[in-house]
């Protein structure tokens, strides 16, 4: 019998290690001037199967108090203009300066706002095409390549929703409910991580700033990513202390618990944006990472450390299932609860374990997907995508959501073959009906007994 | 529906408990002497089966829940289906009730197939059944429960909801309702919630509202678990009544005392399967009704039996006969099939 | 402090469009789940499949106004079996995750680039309503503002103010009619046990999808007056705080009574209004004070209130699922 804690600790260790590595391979900015907007410009040659970067076209960044700079591309395609500081600024992409031939993909995105804040620099993304662009064409483009690239980023989110989904699967097996709430768990993570990084814990206790990180100033993304999981950690604790185990005590029914766990969403979510505001950010390390080619596809290397500790922390969670005593209760207490108590264990401890470490699962997927964006309502964004990932894996079962959320993952993604990526996420709900209507109890789970 | 005259019961004597223990074979029985040519056996063939289920078998998960070759229910009389905990009893019921599908088998009731057929149809074909769990709608009056059980209500159609054209038939729903009421002694619960009443008083409107469907045959699945001893007699009582009726009844009951008391006819299973079948003197003597449920006495969930085989020695006067408090904990566990 | 500008504001909120749509759609809300007891966590779905059905009819079509009512009530009708047919067979929660669901889809599909010749995307919708002002039957000049007693409305809210209370108050009778009937017996008992009603020859599957597209195209008329008198239809307006807003509403009234929702509609928008004024007309020096701790500005005062929409939902769930007027015994009841 192996210790949980042990698993825990060993899991831990790679994620710092991994994380440093991380770190390691692409250094933070120098921030010693002003704040920079900036971005590369390149697009796909299909016949070379590389990116030809695009030199010289002049992009021009405005902002309030008739702010207005230019910057033209260099021979690396990269463009960047220093902004005097925070705040919305307008980046327009001059399209004639493009070369013949060369197009936006979506020149309705052309001009783009923006905006800075904490002084940090951004990136703004202009996706340009061989060919006359509009983005209506991306059903047309079925090369190779581009298969390729989707099932790599559908496996990217499959792995990150995984971590999301077990925790919710989990909380219903063992205690009936589900967790309306869940998807706010992977944005606080996503937003304490973000807190941590850049401010400490001062940033809500004010005489704390003349200590060193992370209680007075902001620590590396690594750090603080432990920091935000155990955030994440400690809400899930809370949730069920102060209102979910009183609630089952008091016999409170389902249905009324269920819309505990709408108003706890609603609640959170904007909390959330009370404190961190509603535009788009980024952490501030590992921002501006340029995506390196492995044969066909093309990831950015916080993408590939991401994912291969996801891998990694996914097999550490299926082994604490499978091998520890805690992990084989949990399985237990979900497969049958009253049978679970009658063989002496301790159902509640059980419960609090789960909503721990779901919480805190849930959080570090919103570490991972928070690597391209932090928002305050990323989670909601998702929970369409995270339910669908349950159901189809079957509700309860812990395999059956990481099961399911690598099919979502792919599915999603590379139906944008076919369909627009704007509405891919609707492809959720098709996969969640068809799940539905086919297979209720999911591909991992067991039919119910009447009676 | 309500017209047909049935021969009047008195109710009042029985309620009052012990009146009619023992009486199995006695004149009120109008299928007294039926079983006396049917063969003991597993399957044996009844002279006028009202239901008759054929290679029913249910798996989950790869384990065998319920496998039945060859069942028929006599008609009129009060068969019980008895069987340790985990024998696939509320299974195999749910498999003639619709409420769950067999893999394989069929089930024909009164001549017509009724496979497939989902439960709310079966109601309407002269079948009901009621919960080992009682299910007494409880933010509902006792009245609006009783109302609720009849079919082929006008009103029940969205449209013609809206206009009075259903009043009529509700009154005479009502009146029904009331006329029922009485007979089972709740008239003064009658414009209560149902959830207020007792566990008891719960047990008598789920039979009573089952009632309302003017049913042929009548599926109780533990008419009598977690029922006190007192209000026991007078639930037996009022299934006699149904018998007196005309009404075919099939129970499930672990409790083998209560099934001599009022059974013609007990069908065991054990494991999935029918081990036995016969009257209540012939399964009394069967050694394996004995060993099933001897076997299943080393469940730690059967404590009722623990003692040795006393209780399999059916007393026949079962005035000391109600489930004692370790049964009726069994029974109220939801899961009836175990996890086997 | 104007404590005269805060009633007044305070009151004449109790009258006024919100409480009208937010209780229309908690009427419907009412169906489902306060007699049914389907876990609808999408009922703004309804309200936008109502809308653009209206919308898209007239401002796409050009057809008559009448008709884009016609459709409004079509489009939620078909969503309603969509959502249903897959889910009711199975457990609650199902329809929960789906109605959620969808109601998001709905949102991301009407704003979708490449729906702006019907939709109007993320522009959204306008130049639909004006038939409905225009029309000879509306007594009042919808320029004009007019008085009674601490209420002022402007002639064309109070145009769509006398036809939405109508069709409320007719709705919740025609839903009361309804539930007093043998059909909404057969709900009650639906909500109530399901497997009982079934063994008892109820079709529990056809109740409940009837249910469904009943309160659906309720919440779709909710929709519809709701963009008629904003004159115009924005997709991200149909968000899912306005789910969460009408559970709180009916909550607060009380599932399963007739005018709960109406009562939850005018407690919880006059709390709202009561609150927002009070906030904006603190004293400088208390506004200062308080800018230093939790910044209080237009932006914030409006999540603050959604975050009292939360915890309002979790503490009556908890404390009291039957309502602020709902007795004691019924909720002890409420043995699921």
């Amino acid at each position: 019998m192996y210790s949980g804690r042990t698993i825990l600790k060993g899991l831990l260790a790679l994620v710092t290690a991994a994380l440093t590595l991380l770190g390691v391979a692409s250094p933070t900015q120098a921030q010693d001037s002003g704040p920079v907007i900036f971005g590369s410009l390149d697009y796909e040659d299909t016949e070379l199967e590389e990116d030809v970067p695009v030199v010289g076209v002049v992009i021009t960044v405005s902002g309030a108090d008739g702010f207005e700079a230019t910057s033209a591309t260099d021979d690396a395609g990269e463009f960047s203009v220093e902004v005097p500081g925070d705040g919305a600024y307008i980046v327009e992409l001059d399209a004639s300066t493009l070369p013949e031939g060369v197009s936006l993909r979506n020149a309705d995105n052309n001009p783009l706002e923006t905006e800075v804040n904490d002084g940090r620099d951004r990136r703004v993304l202009f996706p340009l095409t061989l060919g006359e662009g509009g983005g209506d064409d991306e059903g047309g483009s079925f090369s190779g390549r581009r298969v390729a690239q989707l099932t790599a980023e559908g496996l990217k989110q499959g792995l990150y929703l995984a971590m999301a989904a077990i925790g919710l699967s989990l909380i219903f097996g063992t205690t009936g409910l589900v967790n309306f709430a869940h998807a706010e768990l992977v944005t606080w993570g996503m937003l304490t991580t973000y807190f941590f990084n850049f401010y400490g814990l001062a940033g809500v206790i004010g005489f704390l700033a003349p200590l060193p990180p992370p209680f007075g100033g902001g620590v590396n993304l690594v750090p603080a990513a432990v920091l935000g999981m155990a955030c994440g950690g400690l809400l899930g604790w809370l949730i069920n202390r102060t209102m979910f185990r009183p609630a089952r005590r008091a016999g409170v029914s389902l249905i009324a618990q269920m819309v505990m766990t709408i108003g706890l969403s609603i609640l959170l979510r904007y909390f959330m944006l009370y404190i961190f505001r509603g535009g788009p950010r980024s952490f501030g390390d590992f921002a501006a990472q340029r995506a390196k080619s492995i044969g066909p596809i093309e990831l950015t290397t916080k993408d590939m450390v991401a994912m291969g500790l996801s891998i990694v922390i996914l097999v550490g969670v299926g082994l604490y299932l499978q091998l520890t005593r805690m992990g084989k209760a949990m399985r237990a207490v979900s497969d049958n609860r009253e049978l679970a108590e009658s063989t002496g264990i301790d159902v509640e401890r059980v419960i609090s374990q789960v909503w721990i470490w779901g919480a805190a699962l849930a959080a570090l997927s919103g570490v991972f997907f928070g690597l391209d964006q932090v928002k305050w309502d990323f989670g909601f964004r998702i929970l369409l995508l995270v339910f669908a990932a349950v159901v189809l894996g079957g509700l309860g079962s812990a395999y059956g959501a990481l099961l399911g959320s690598i099919i979502v993952g792919l599915v999603i993604n590379l139906s944008t073959l076919f369909i627009d990526a704007e509405v891919k996420n609707m492809v959720a709900l098709i996969i969640l009906a068809v799940a539905l209507m086919v297979r209720p109890q999911g591909l991992l789970g067991r039919a119910e007994r009447i009676g | 529906m309500t017209g047909e005259p049935r021969p009047e019961i008195v109710f009042g004597s029985t309620a009052g408990g012990g009146g009619a223990a023992g009486a199995i074979h006695d004149h009120d029985n109008p299928v007294a002497g039926v079983f006396d040519d049917v063969e003991a056996i597993p399957g044996s063939k009844k002279p006028d089966p009202i239901l008759i289920a054929d290679h029913v078998t249910k798996t989950f998960g790869g384990l065998t829940a319920v496998d039945v070759e060859h069942l028929e229910i006599q008609r009129g009389a009060i068969t019980a289906l008895i069987g340790p905990n985990g024998a696939g009893k509320t299974t195999f019921f749910n498999l003639l009730t619709g409420f769950d599908k067999p893999n394989t088998g069929h089930v024909v009731l009164d001549g017509s197939s009724i496979d497939g057929v989902p439960p709310h149809k079966l109601a309407n074909k002269g079948m009901v059944r009621t919960f080992q769990l009682t299910k007494a709608l409880s933010r509902m009056t006792v009245i609006d429960n009783m109302k609720l059980g009849a079919v082929n209500q006008t009103g029940e159609h969205f449209w013609r909801a809206l206009l009075p054209v259903w009043k009529r038939q509700e009154e005479e729903v009502e009146a029904r309702g009331d006329k029922l009421l009485d007979r089972f002694n709740l008239t003064h619960m009658r414009d209560e919630f149902a959830g207020t009443m007792s566990g008891g008083q719960r047990k008598l409107v789920e039979m009573a509202r089952a009632l309302m469907t003017d049913p042929k045959l009548v599926m109780l699945d533990e008419p009598m678990a977690g029922v006190n001893p007192a209000l026991t007699q007078s639930l037996l009582g009022h299934v006699k009544g149904l018998r007196a009726e005309g009404r075919t009844v099939i129970f499930v009951e672990h409790d083998m005392d209560v099934v001599h008391d009022i059974s013609d006819w007990v069908v065991v299973m054990a494991e999935g399967q029918i081990i036995a079948e016969g009257t209540p003197d012939d399964i009394a003597a069967n050694p394996d009704v004995i060993d099933a449920y001897l076997g299943s006495s080393h469940d730690a969930d059967f404590e009722s039996w623990d003692d040795g085989p006393a209780p399999v020695e059916l007393p026949t006067d079962s005035t000391d006969a109600a489930p004692n408090d370790a049964a009726s904990t069994d029974a109220a566990s939801p899961d009836d099939e175990g996890s086997a | 402090m104007d404590w005269g500008f805060i009633l007044e504001r305070t009151f004449s909120t109790l009258f006024g469009v919100e409480v009208m749509v937010f209780a229309l759609a908690a009427v419907g809300l009412n169906v489902h789940f306060g007699y049914t007891g389907l876990l609808n966590f999408g009922q703004v779905g309804f309200m936008a499949a109502g809308a653009y059905g209206l919308g898209v009819t007239i401002h796409y079509f050009e057809w008559n106004f009448m008709i884009g009512v016609v459709f409004g009530v079509v489009y939620s009708l078909i969503l309603a079996a969509i959502l249903g047919l897959p889910t009711l067979r199975l457990r609650g929660d199902y329809l929960a995750i789906v109605t959620i669901a969808a109601s998001e889809s709905i949102r991301l599909f009407v704003r979708w680039r490449k729906m702006k010749e019907f939709t109007g995307a993320s522009e959204g919708l306008g130049e639909f309503a004006d038939p409905f002002y225009e029309t000879a039957l509306n007594p009042f000049d919808v320029g004009v503002r007019y008085d009674f007693g601490p209420f002022s409305y402007l002639g064309r809210d109070l145009w769509v103010l006398t036809v939405g209370w109508i069709i409320l108050i007719l709705t919740v009778l025609f839903v009361k009619r309804l539930m007093s009937s043998p059909w909404g017996r057969a709900l009650k008992a639906i909500r109530e046990d399901e497997d009982a009603a079934r063994a008892l020859g109820k079709n529990a599957y056809w109740f409940k999808l009837q249910s469904l597209m009943l309160g659906g195209v309720i919440g779709g008329m909710a929709g519809m007056l709701q963009v008629i008198q904003k004159g115009s239809i924005q997709a991200d307006t149909f968000n899912p705080v306005i789910t969460f807003t009408i559970w709180a509403i009916l909550i607060l009234g009380g599932p399963g009574r007739t005018w709960s929702p109406v009562i939850g509609s005018m407690i919880y928008w006059t709390l709202i209004a009561f609150l927002e004024t009070t906030l904006r007309q603190l004293p400088e020096g208390t506004s200062n004070t308080l800018e230093d701790t939790i910044k209080l500005s237009d932006f914030n005062i409006s999540q603050v209130r959604f975050i009292m929409v939360g915890v309002g939902l979790i503490l009556l769930a908890r404390y009291r699922p039957q309502g602020i007027f709902g007795s004691r015994e019924e909720m002890a009841l409420d043995d699921r």
